[in-house]
């Protein structure tokens, strides 16, 4: 079993840290994305060809 | 005539909305942050340089809109459903679990700005530099808060539990426990 140094900052933990909170955001960041999203997306795309063509 | 770089902004979805509920830490606040944050994208996309981060880009107007919107409602946003600490509480079960939940309850018991800083540098896999420039800060200062950040978590898992090598490494079995291993 490891044991760490807690009194100053070991490089291994800081790796350890940012390995796990990277796990952490990638998931929230590739959970399923509500349609809202791609919905505005789509009405601003909309809104653009309607200005282009009003021109 | 290039490409329009407003296409690329779909690739960024995943990662705005998991920088969003790191800040505001509720999933439908998150969730209108990120909306903001495209209307304002899409409408100044001129003020994007073509070549540059456009993540980074995002992160900045997704950051001000979120510090703009706090200092006009002069209340924090603090309820906490949607935290990275829930979220992946929720995830399936596992043993990793509890200490999973302890991992991420210290992380959110960093201070704003240094939970900031690790997001981005440790986490969404910023520079330093391109986080000195979301936050609009010095870039001695992102490394300080970065430093700080991590100093903090291992110090308060220590407390919590002694073993932080242990504790990490269970972290990372239960956040994997959605691809068992056999």
């Amino acid at each position: 079993m490891a044991k760490l140094e807690h009194n100053h900052q070991a490089p291994l933990t800081a790796d350890r840290i940012d390995r796990n909170l990277k796990k952490a955001f990638h998931e929230l960041a590739t959970e399923p994305l509500p349609d809202r999203f791609s919905d505005l997306l789509d009405q601003l795309r909309k809104a653009d060809l309607q200005k282009k063509d009003m021109r | 005539m290039t490409a329009d770089p407003r296409e690329e902004l779909t690739e960024h979805l995943g990662a705005l909305r998991a920088f969003a509920l790191s800040l505001t830490r509720n999933s439908a606040a998150a969730d209108d942050l990120v909306q903001d944050t495209l209307i304002k994208a899409w409408t100044n996309i001129e003020k994007f340089k073509p070549g540059s981060n456009m993540r980074a880009w995002l992160f900045t107007i997704l950051r001000n809109t979120f510090y703009s919107l706090r200092r006009k409602r002069k209340r924090e946003v603090e309820d906490a459903d949607g935290s990275l600490a829930l979220a992946l509480a929720s995830k399936p079960d596992h043993d990793g679990r509890l200490n999973m939940r302890d991992f991420m309850q210290a992380f959110d018991q960093l201070p704003d700005s240094q939970r900031e800083a690790l997001t981005l540098v440790g986490a969404g896999g910023f520079s330093y530099e391109e986080a000195a420039e979301t936050c609009g800060v010095a870039v001695g200062t992102i490394k300080s808060r970065v430093g700080r950040a991590r100093a903090s978590l291992v110090n308060l898992l220590h407390l919590k539990d002694g073993e932080t090598l242990e504790l990490t490494d269970s972290v990372t079995a239960g956040i994997l426990s959605k691809h068992p291993a056999a």
